[in-house]
């Protein structure tokens, strides 16, 4: 029993410690950012990295995510006499739902690991100690032209992810299955909100690039400096981001409810 | 290295373009309901016994066009009769003083909307002026309720 008690405290204390360094590391980052702007290079190579590299993926997600939509609000709505909307629907769907969040999943599982791998990596070699050796200071070199390529990638990428999502969605519902074309698109300017829906949308995507590009940085920065140290830190990377992201998107979906 | 600090430039250029064209693509795609909105508008008030499920946002139509939208609907405490608040676009300041507004339903199964119909009074509504016609939302319910008690004392007569 005391076992059990134990052990429960040590995971709890052990939680506790990590969310604590995590929000230091996070007020930690703020002064550096000012100073970012001063080396632009540095943010537009990982702006390469994390952000053009995932545009295959994304928009090949995007895309397949407005296909299915499409092929499964029919089956609902052609019950009822209203496949009209079918294109309000999907948009409104991936703009204010699908979208932030199985984009940030993809961005994540291609761009996050990699960016926690590559840092922990760094910390194993030694080469984060060099830097500092050196009088290079290592938060400013290497985490925050991440942490900002990331901010500024992700909501970038959710909106490539949602306008192929509405493309997709247009080619099945118009050309397969025989929506109007001028109903598909006046529906969804008569539905979807600019403000309440793609506002809403971006502002998630935001809030999400910002909360993942930081676990990202933080995982890779204190990874432990052996092998198994770097796989358990791009693993952890994935695991928390992605269970953060699901849990905080519905926090955010009661937040934005219109009247909820 | 020159070479390849290039290229990486121009695919990150092409990525913000394209991220910043799918942020265009989205806005005017859906700027339709909202872009209205932003132009010069002006307030009327109507009050009605019952609207239904008529919810702000909804639209207002003349002659079957949207002219405006519900902005605000409120109870008035005394009279406790539903005061809807509906803001018309500028454009379409002529409307007569004996405009009758009624609630509408958009199809069967469609939400609410106001529809107007204009009246053949000279003098024309202001801003913040008040529609003085106006006529409830049909309850389908109601009707149905009515239609089968009918029917009974017809049975038994």
């Amino acid at each position: 029993m005391t076992h059990l008690i134990r052990a429960c405290w040590t995971s709890f204390s052990q939680f506790a410690a990590t969310f604590g360094g995590f929000q230091m590391f996070s007020l930690r980052l703020l002064p550096y950012l000012p100073k970012a702007i001063l080396r632009p290079r540095l943010i537009t190579e990982q702006i390469y990295s994390i952000g053009a590299l995932s545009l295959v993926l994304i928009m090949f997600g995007g895309f397949f995510v407005g296909t299915m939509l499409a092929l499964q609000s029919y089956s609902t709505l052609v019950e009822f006499g209203q496949v009209d909307s079918l294109g309000a629907f999907a948009t409104e769907a991936l703009v204010r739902e699908l979208g932030p969040v199985v984009a940030t999943l993809l961005f994540v599982g291609r761009a996050g690991s990699a960016v926690a791998a590559e840092v922990g990596l760094m910390r194993a070699t030694n080469q984060i100690a060099a830097m500092e050796l050196m009088a290079v200071d290592p938060i400013q070199r290497l985490i925050v032209p991440r942490f900002i390529a990331g901010v500024i990638s992700l909501p970038l990428l959710v909106a490539i992810f949602c306008t192929m999502g509405v493309l997709g969605a247009y080619l099945i519902g118009v050309h397969q299955l025989g929506v109007d074309p001028g109903a598909f698109w006046s529906h969804i300017q008569e539905r979807v909100d600019l403000y309440e829906d793609v506002g809403s949308g971006l502002l998630k995507s935001l809030v999400f690039g910002i909360s993942a590009s930081l676990m990202c940085v933080y995982e890779g920065f204190h990874a432990d400096p052996t092998a198994a140290g770097v796989s358990r830190a791009a693993t952890r990377t994935v695991v928390i981001t992605s269970v953060w992201v699901l849990l905080f998107d519905f926090i955010l979906t009661g937040m934005m409810m219109p009247g909820g | 290295m020159t070479s390849n600090t290039h290229a990486i430039d121009i695919s990150v250029g092409l990525f913000i373009l394209l991220g910043l064209g799918s942020v265009m693509f989205l806005t005017a795609q859906t700027l339709g309901s909202s872009g209205f909105s932003t132009g010069e508008t002006y307030t009327l008030q109507a009050r009605f016994d019952h609207i239904g499920d008529l919810k702000t946002r909804a639209p207002v139509a003349l002659a079957g066009v949207t002219i405006g939208r519900v902005s605000q609907i409120t109870v008035d405490p005394i009279d406790y009769r539903a005061t809807v608040e509906i803001r018309i676009d500028s454009k379409y300041d002529q409307l007569p003083i004996d405009t009758y507004a009624s609630i509408a339903t958009a199809g069967l199964l469609g939400g609410k909307y106001i529809e107007l119909e204009p009246g053949g009074d000279e003098e024309v509504l202001r801003d913040q002026g008040e529609i003085e016609f106006t006529q409830s939302a049909i309850l389908l319910e109601n009707l149905i309720g009515k239609f089968m008690l009918n029917a009974k004392t017809e049975s038994n007569d």
